[in-house]
């Protein structure tokens, strides 16, 4: 009897093919539009986390400039830090088990024909230990290099594409500006960041050789600080803070003229402001799928109105109410789950679609097709119910007589 | 098939009225009636007064305002709306003035309607259909829609719907009402032959005299009241 009445809802809906497409349109679009922004959603935090995360966990980062600007945005005119500044977080802070000054420019870099605008970062090893680099091949600066300032440097893995192309860039020489400087280190890639920088898109040199042959001067742009894995980042970050007020000479109750970014923390906030963001979203969608819904009980009351005579005939023959109520039930359960199961696959289309056009990844996420497809049904059974006990509840002599 | 003289229907002082104070009708006022198992009826009385009003009670379609339906001794106005249906179900057919038949429906499909409520499987069901198509002369039509049939073909296939569950009870409201004379005639022969090969108990509703001329009984109401309860000595 159950497979009796899903073949007739079958029948009925197809009868009225046109009609059950454009009533299922309204679910069509609500699941299409919750599915797609969920998993878009998803795909968001997931590459903000991820990206934070590849910067390197329990990162801080140190910048000049007073607090409030975002990590990346650009460069303040505040006073630039210097090597010696690094050197003093390294020894007096405890918990630090890295700290990589850093300074850096845009600069275009050449290889014969090739050229790449990239960004050169001079800093020391512990730069590579505090991000979390590791290396594809070659191997990092000796000390030697790092004291000499010597032209080496170890690139990215987005540099070497455009410059090197297939060939092997180890041993090869790269020009910096006017700078030749021999790669001795490939970076092992780690795709986008959390801002939607490419990490992979840099050169980097020792310190000294950037300061003297690029910058010009002894200045360090920023520090990066890697707390080890049993430290507090937010005690590590508060000991930099007064060490740095110490040291630059800031007295109490004068702002500070530079900024210590926790990464982690950001990743957090960032993580949570995406996920409220896609909920948010998800809700007004969900609120197209109730109208939806509407949509269907509307098409179902015309439906019980336009087949009353049926109604009645099948009262006549034997028909008990409540199998009347469960063909309707059924009817629009069927037309909800129909359209559901569509717009799981317009959702899922576009936001594949969207994630490439993004550039984010595209997260499937089972539980959102299941419970998309769940709701319309849900959605089904709640505005079907009611056209369908209205038909359930019809008395058979006057269903007979309806014109 | 002639009485077997066991009563199939009794009505015992029937009462159906609709509305209420000043506005009350009375369609049915105090009917007593008994018809047994095999008996071709035919109903006649002027419009309104209460034939249908008869005829849906007997089908246990509605209920009695006063007085009882006794169905094979069962009182059908102590049961409930299941019940009602359930019996409808088993032992009572169908056949209308407007046919009623499920448009954009195939003729086998609108006959196999009933025996889908009895659970039956689908070979069974086509297998019963298909004969009881045959029965009602429309070997061949089974896949037309009702809109490509004539009239006479369609109350055929209503009446293929109403006898496929072998019912115990067929009743006919104005069955010819909507055919010309030579289409009503086919109508009637048909039903005469489901009555008498069949055993099956036909109540049926007409105002033509050439119609009722065919049933073994005629009962006349007027206002709500049996009028005249006569055999037919000219039922052949
Ligand atoms: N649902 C109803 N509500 C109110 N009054 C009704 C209803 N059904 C029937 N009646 C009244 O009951 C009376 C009998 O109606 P019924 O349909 O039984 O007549 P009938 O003998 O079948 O007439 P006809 O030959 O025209 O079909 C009429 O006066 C009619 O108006
Ligand atoms: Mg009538």
């Amino acid at each position: 009897m159950f497979l009796e009445t899903i073949l007739l809802a079958f029948r009925a809906i197809r009868r009225n093919a046109l009609r059950s497409t454009l009533t299922a349109l309204g679910i069509i679009i609500g699941v299409a539009a919750v599915t797609a922004l969920v998993t878009i959603g998803n795909g968001t935090t997931q590459s903000v986390v991820s990206g934070v995360s590849r910067l390197g966990s329990n990162l801080l980062s140190v910048r000049s400039g007073e607090p409030g600007g975002a990590p990346g945005s650009a460069r303040s005119t505040a006073r630039p830090f210097n090597a010696a500044d690094a050197a003093a977080i390294a020894d007096q802070i405890g918990g630090v088990k890295a700290v990589a000054p850093i300074a850096s420019a845009k600069v275009t870099s050449v290889v014969g024909n090739e050229n790449w605008e990239t960004s050169v970062a001079g800093t020391l090893n512990t730069y590579f230990e505090a991000g979390q680099w590791t290396l594809a091949s070659g191997r990092l600066f000796t000390d030697g290099e790092l004291h000499a300032g010597n032209p080496v440097c170890v690139v990215g893995e987005t540099v070497r594409q455009h410059l090197f192309g297939k060939s092997d860039p180890i041993g090869q020489a790269l020009r910096l500006q006017r700078i030749p400087c021999t790669v001795i280190g490939l970076l092992a890639s780690k795709g986008a960041g959390a801002f939607g920088m490419d990490q992979d898109d840099i050169v980097i040199i020792p310190l000294r050789a950037f300061q003297r042959r690029i910058a010009g001067n002894v200045d360090v742009d920023f520090i990066n600080v890697a707390a080890r894995a049993d430290t507090a980042t937010a005690k590590v970050k508060r000991d930099v803070e007064n060490l740095l007020r110490e040291r630059r000479r800031i007295g109490t109750g004068q702002r500070d003229d530079f900024s210590v970014f926790d990464m982690t923390e950001i990743s957090s906030t960032l993580s949570n402001i995406t996920t409220v963001l896609t909920g948010l979203l998800s809700a007004v969608a969900a609120v197209s799928l109730l109208v939806g819904g509407i949509g269907i009980m509307n098409i179902m009351l015309v439906s019980v109105t336009e087949r009353t005579r049926e109604i009645g005939i099948r009262l006549a023959i034997g028909a008990l109410r409540r199998q009347v109520l469960a063909q309707f039930l059924v009817e629009a359960v069927v037309l909800s789950l129909f359209g559901g199961l569509i717009g799981v696959a317009i959702g899922l289309s576009v936001a594949a679609a969207m994630a490439g056009w993004l550039n984010v990844p595209f997260v499937f996420e089972p539980t959102v097709v299941v419970g998309s497809f769940v709701f319309s049904g849900l959605v089904g059974v709640l505005f079907g119910y009611f056209p369908a006990r209205r038909a359930a509840n019809l008395n058979p002599i006057d269903a007979l007589r309806h014109e | 098939m002639p009485s077997t003289g066991a009563v199939l229907i009794k009505l015992q002082d029937l009462a159906r009225s609709y509305g209420q104070g000043s506005a009350t009708v009375n369609a049915l006022r105090g009917v007593s009636l008994d018809i047994a198992e095999g008996e071709f009826v035919a109903i006649m009385g002027p419009s309104g007064s209460g034939k249908s009003t008869c005829m849906n009670i007997m089908g246990c379609l509605d209920t009695p305002t006063g007085g009882h339906f006794y169905f094979r001794g069962l009182d059908v106005g102590a049961l409930s709306n299941d019940q009602r249906a359930l019996l409808r179900r088993h032992y009572i057919g169908f056949v209308f003035q407007g046919y009623n038949l499920l448009p954009r429906t195939s003729a086998i499909e609108n006959v196999e309607l009933p025996l889908i409520y009895r659970q039956m499987g689908a070979r069974e069901r086509r297998a019963l259909a298909l004969n009881a198509m045959r029965q009602v002369g429309l070997a061949g039509w089974e896949n037309h829609a009702p809109n490509e049939l004539s009239g006479g073909q369609q109350q055929r296939v209503a009446i293929a719907r109403a006898i496929v569950t072998a019912p115990a009870l067929l009743l006919a409201d104005e069955p010819t009402g909507n055919l010309d004379t030579a289409r009503s005639l086919e109508i009637m022969n048909l039903l005469i032959h489901l009555n008498r090969s069949e055993g099956i108990t036909i109540v049926m509703v007409t105002h033509e005299p050439d119609m009722a001329a065919f049933a073994q009984r005629i009962v006349r109401f007027k206002d709500g009241e049996i009028e005249t309860d006569q055999l037919n000595s000219k039922a052949a």
